[in-house]
């Protein structure tokens, strides 16, 4: 391709350039969009369609970029095939995350039109920090990811848990911002310089034992600052509260969306930059995985209302996505890329789910409230119910194939203890998820839920259901689609 | 030899039947009715597929028959690989019969959720036949854990009234064995690059990792089995299962484990089987005894019953160890007869709870005044369960005794002890049912069995008669699978044993 000697080459960015000048153009619509009642209404359904529409066009131009890697921005920028697998996934759930919301924004009186946009401003921030080849352009795409994330949690401007839930995940999130980076400018000093290929180059010729103790602060603050975006043990305090208390479609979207963009980033540094430096840093990953398996299996076990089981059983699951990162090599890295595959379906079929959790016109969010829902919802049971097998790793169902490459990697990195605990939390998480599975077909009629209301949520439960059901049949794809990714990773 | 793939059929059509029930729709009593019908039908067809597979099966070859492969996983090198031997076929044939017979069984007794009921059962039945037909070790862990799901749905919604905490502690027991399994067959992924089972079962495995890779399989087979002391699930599994959900259970869930173990654990282990024999024989020798006389105590028919399985599980897990002929053929049809035995005493108690909705011993008794055809059917399958020469329960015991006294005397002397116990508690319990005088006010007014539950029976009486007095034709079709796995077994033995000594 050629272009101006003077200009950067824009093409690896176009799909982030495309999504920040169909935002700018969305605010304009919305803006200057008749105000007042229903007409808010229309206005934030237009405008969540279009932000799908343009979130779909987004996915089309980052595949036709796969296949190759292109730098550009002074080297600050990376498009490679790996970035394009977590970039269709990251874009999946956000798409998802908007549909969800489309009922229930007019229903709970949240309907504006900011909150498409802004669920689209953090996914370009998303796609930047998968992006990202420098510890700068790592920063700036995290904040920008971040500070849409805090407003869309309090979105609900006059529920106090929303409110409340927003402001936690503020401050919380700007102190783990701020030691990112000062890690980064740690690594920074040591070293001299933030690009990622000059650093994996300076630790790859320098042997293990020769690095300086700066750095190794350096990198440690850097994870800390990413477990708290994945939300990991130790730094997991805040996902149970923000979860909880954020309205469920925007639960639905922390769940997944940035959570991928996390994890992937967190899987660039690590192998990229400090790919030279993995004794020193694998064992602290082996820790906050254990760590947050036991935690997400434990601590869910006497939560009663749906959301924050949820949440920790997001922790466990991102403890077991870590199992593969600690394993490392290809073979983890692809684990890590097909279990977030599986998990972004899963996870937004049972935010469907959950949304449908409605009594008389209001959400109920107590597992209790499930009783009997087979009786009265047989089809959204059973969605529910594939999607709680899957989610304890029972097969047929995907989340077993997430779990088995998940282990499968970590018994050919030779990390048996690691595996085992994995298995043995996945037993004691299974005692949750088929508690959800007994409430719902096992107990008997408490007071029926209502009927669901619009078909979104129907559609997003059966596409995402069939998908979680009949994974086993056709796994390829995905399979080597994410071989292709990590071996991307590798490669460069 | 066949290009339709014969087994890929039989695994898939009760799948195929559940989703058409699924799709029935209309007035309640409409779709129960239907319902039954299409599982009926579904599972007879099947049924009539596998009697296919029984016909032209080879019995003068120890290789895998009717053999299917399709790319699955290629980036993994993991397929999907079907077939059925001597030893398996049986087990795909005692799955096929008893289904139909369970979903007749549950025809009046099942009145709630029948449409659930029944697509819970052929999912069941699918997943059965495709853990006896899978070639790959992969596709053998999906099928056999997978059977969790129907099953902890047909106990948690159809149980009786602690079936929540029997659901519960049978998922969970049995999920923790099988989890330390999958990690075992990642292992041996590792170390021999495939997952079919023919070609790991001619890899060498390192004695070292052969031992632990057996004490992981061993954790799921036996809880699977179950031996003692991981039974305990059982029981409660049983007593609160309804009457199908306790006779699949016990004809063939706990077959899984006993299979699991001549499948794998013998042939792909040998040397870590070899050294693990005591252990195998005292815990058998004492889930023989032990849960014998823990029969004897007990006061509800289910629980007498689901205790006499562990003891007859025993007796399987014996003749597999001994290594002989007549050992493992002897567990191999011990638990083909336990399957028509057990699946029948389950259906009898069910015939007696469907009338009283009690399952306890004391408030029966004096029975055979009212139902003489109960009290005989009753008294047959009795019988079979002691192990009466002439029924199906005494080939296996008896190949069994013969296997491990050639082995080991002490074992076979404590085993035998079992077959007496086990007389005493079945004779107990068939007295206590069935004779006596008849003073129990609400039993005065019971009937017979009805024709439903005579044809219910039927195929399992002729069943156990033709195992007791002609055995022949299942021992033909297992005999040259068994003699092929012991030579395996015995000359991977004396490899390693030549390593050792060229070692020193």
């Amino acid at each position: 391709m050629t272009t101006l000697a003077e200009l950067p080459n824009i093409v690896p960015a176009l799909p982030e350039l495309f999504l920040a000048l169909v935002i700018m153009a969305l605010m304009m619509l919305g803006v200057f969009h008749k105000t007042g009642g229903l007409e808010d209404v229309k206005a934030s359904r237009l405008i969540s369609l279009l932000c799908v529409i343009a979130l779909l066009l987004a996915i089309m131009l980052v595949s036709a970029l796969s296949g190759n890697r292109l730098m550009t921005f002074s080297d600050m920028f990376v498009s490679d095939t790996f970035a394009v697998y977590c970039k269709v996934l990251v874009l999946t759930g956000s798409a998802l995350a908007i549909v969800l919301a489309y009922g229930f924004q007019e229903r709970h009186d949240m309907a504006r039109f900011e909150y498409a946009i802004l669920i689209v401003f953090a996914t370009l921030g998303m796609m930047m920090m998968i992006s990202a080849n420098d510890l700068i352009s790592l920063y700036v795409g995290l904040e920008l990811q971040s500070l849409s994330l805090y407003v869309i949690a309090a979105f609900q401007r006059d529920d106090t848990r929303s409110t409340e839930a927003g402001l936690k995940y503020f401050v919380l999130g700007a102190v783990a911002s701020g030691m990112l980076l000062y890690g980064a400018s740690l690594i920074y000093g040591f070293t001299g310089t933030t690009n990622f290929d000059q650093l994996a180059g300076l630790f790859n010729g320098h042997g293990g034992d020769t690095v300086s103790i700066g750095v190794i602060f350096g990198i440690v603050f850097i994870i800390a600052g990413l477990a708290f975006k994945v939300s990991a043990v130790p730094f997991h305090m805040w996902t149970p509260d923000v979860y909880e208390g954020a309205p469920t479609p925007v639960t639905a979207f922390f769940s997944v969306a940035p959570k991928i963009a996390a994890l992937a980033l967190f899987i660039r540094v690590m192998v990229g930059p400090f790919g030279g430096l993995v004794e020193h840093w694998q064992q602290i990953v082996i820790f906050i995985s254990i760590a947050s398996m036991l935690l997400g299996a434990f601590a869910a076990i006497n939560q009663r209302n749906i959301k924050r089981l949820m949440a920790y059983s997001s922790i466990g699951h991102v403890g077991y996505a870590l199992i593969g990162l600690a394993a490392g090599g290809e073979a983890g890295v692809r684990s890590v890329l097909i279990y977030l595959a599986i998990y972004l379906f899963m996870n937004i079929g049972v935010f469907a789910c959950i949304l449908c959790m409605r009594r008389d016109g209001s959400m109920v969010e107590g597992i209790g409230d499930l009783a009997g829902m087979s009786r009265t919802h047989p089809m959204l049971a059973l969605g529910l119910g594939i999607f709680m097998f899957s989610m304890a790793g029972i097969p047929p169902f995907a989340g077993f194939f997430g779990k088995l490459y998940i282990f499968l990697a970590a018994i050919e990195a030779k990390m048996y203890g690691l595996a085992v605990i994995g298995v043995l939390s996945s037993v004691v998480a299974a005692f949750y998820y088929i508690r959800i599975v007994q409430i719902v077909y096992f107990q008997e009629l408490d007071e029926p839920l209502d009927k669901p209301t619009g078909p979104e949520l129907g559609i997003v439960i059966a596409a995402t259901g069939v998908f979680v059901a009949f994974f086993f049949v056709y796994p390829t794809p995905i399979l080597s689609a994410a071989t292709a990714a990590a071996a991307a990773l590798f490669a460069g | 030899m066949t290009h339709i793939p014969i087994l890929s059929l039989l695994t898939f059509l009760p799948l195929a039947g559940a989703l058409f029930i699924l799709s029935i729709r209309g007035e309640e009593g409409v779709v129960a009715r239907n319902a039954r019908h299409v599982a009926l039908w579904t599972s007879m067809i099947n049924f009539a597929l596998s009697l296919y597979i029984w016909i032209n099966f080879n019995p003068a070859t120890a290789d895998y028959q009717f053999v299917e492969f399709a790319v699955w996983m290629p980036s993994l090198n993991i397929n999907y690989k079907m077939g059925v031997d001597g030893i398996s076929m049986l087990f795909v044939m005692l799955t096929t019969l008893l289904t139909p017979i369970c979903v007749l069984a549950s025809w009046e007794s099942i009145q709630v959720r029948v449409k659930e009921f029944m697509i819970a059962f052929l999912v069941l039945e699918t997943f059965m036949i495709g853990m006896f037909c899978a070639m790959d070790m992969v596709v053998f862990y999906i099928f056999f854990e997978a059977v969790l799901i129907p099953m902890f749905l047909i106990i948690g919604v159809w149980g009786g009234p602690r079936r929540v905490y029997a659901s519960f502690k049978f998922f969970l027991y049995t999920l923790l064995g099988s989890v330390l399994m999958l990690l075992a067959i990642m292992a041996m992924y590792f170390d021999s690059g495939s997952t079919d089972i023919l070609s790991l079962t001619q890899h060498r495995f390192s004695v070292d990792l052969q031992i632990w890779l057996w004490l992981a399989f061993f954790a799921s087979f036996a809880v699977k089995i179950p031996m003692w002391p991981v039974h305990t699930w059982l029981p409660d599994a049983h007593v609160e299962a309804p009457t199908a959900g306790s006779v699949i259970l016990a004809a063939v869930l706990l077959k899984f484990g006993g299979y699991g173990l001549l499948r794998f654990s013998l042939p792909m282990f040998p040397e870590a089987s070899v050294m693990f024999t005591p252990l195998i024989y005292t815990l058998s020798v004492i889930a023989v005894i032990y849960t014998s006389l823990v029969a004897l105590a007990q006061e509800d028919m289910k629980k007498l019953i689901a205790y006499s399985s562990v003891a007859h599980m025993g007796f399987v897990t014996i003749g597999a160890f001994t290594l002989t002929v007549q050992g493992i053929e002897g567990s191999i049809y011990q638990m083909l007869a336990h399957g028509v035995v057990s699946a029948a005493l389950f259906l009898i108690v069910g015939v007696v709870y469907d009338r009283i909705h009690s399952r306890n011993i004391a408030d029966y008794g004096g029975l055979v005044h009212k139902m003489p055809s109960y009290a005989l059917i009753f008294m047959l399958f009795m019988l079979a369960s002691v192990g009466l020469p002439g029924t199906a329960g005494f080939v296996g015991e008896f190949l069994v005794l013969v296997g491990v006294f050639q082995v080991n005397t002490w074992v076979a002397a404590l085993a035998a002890t079992g077959l007496v116990l086990g007389a005493a508690y079945m004779l107990y319990l068939y007295r206590r049912v069935i004779f006596g005088t008849l003073t129990k006010e609400s039993l005065t007014a019971i009937k017979d069995m009805g024709l439903r539950e005579k044809v219910v029976f039927a195929p399992l009486v002729i069943l156990v008669l033709w195992m007791g007095i002609y055995p022949a034709p299942f021992l033909d079709v297992m005999h040259v699978s068994v003699e092929n796995m012991i030579t395996q077994i015995e000359t991977a033995l004396q490899a390693g044993q030549a390593v050792s000594v060229a070692g020193q």
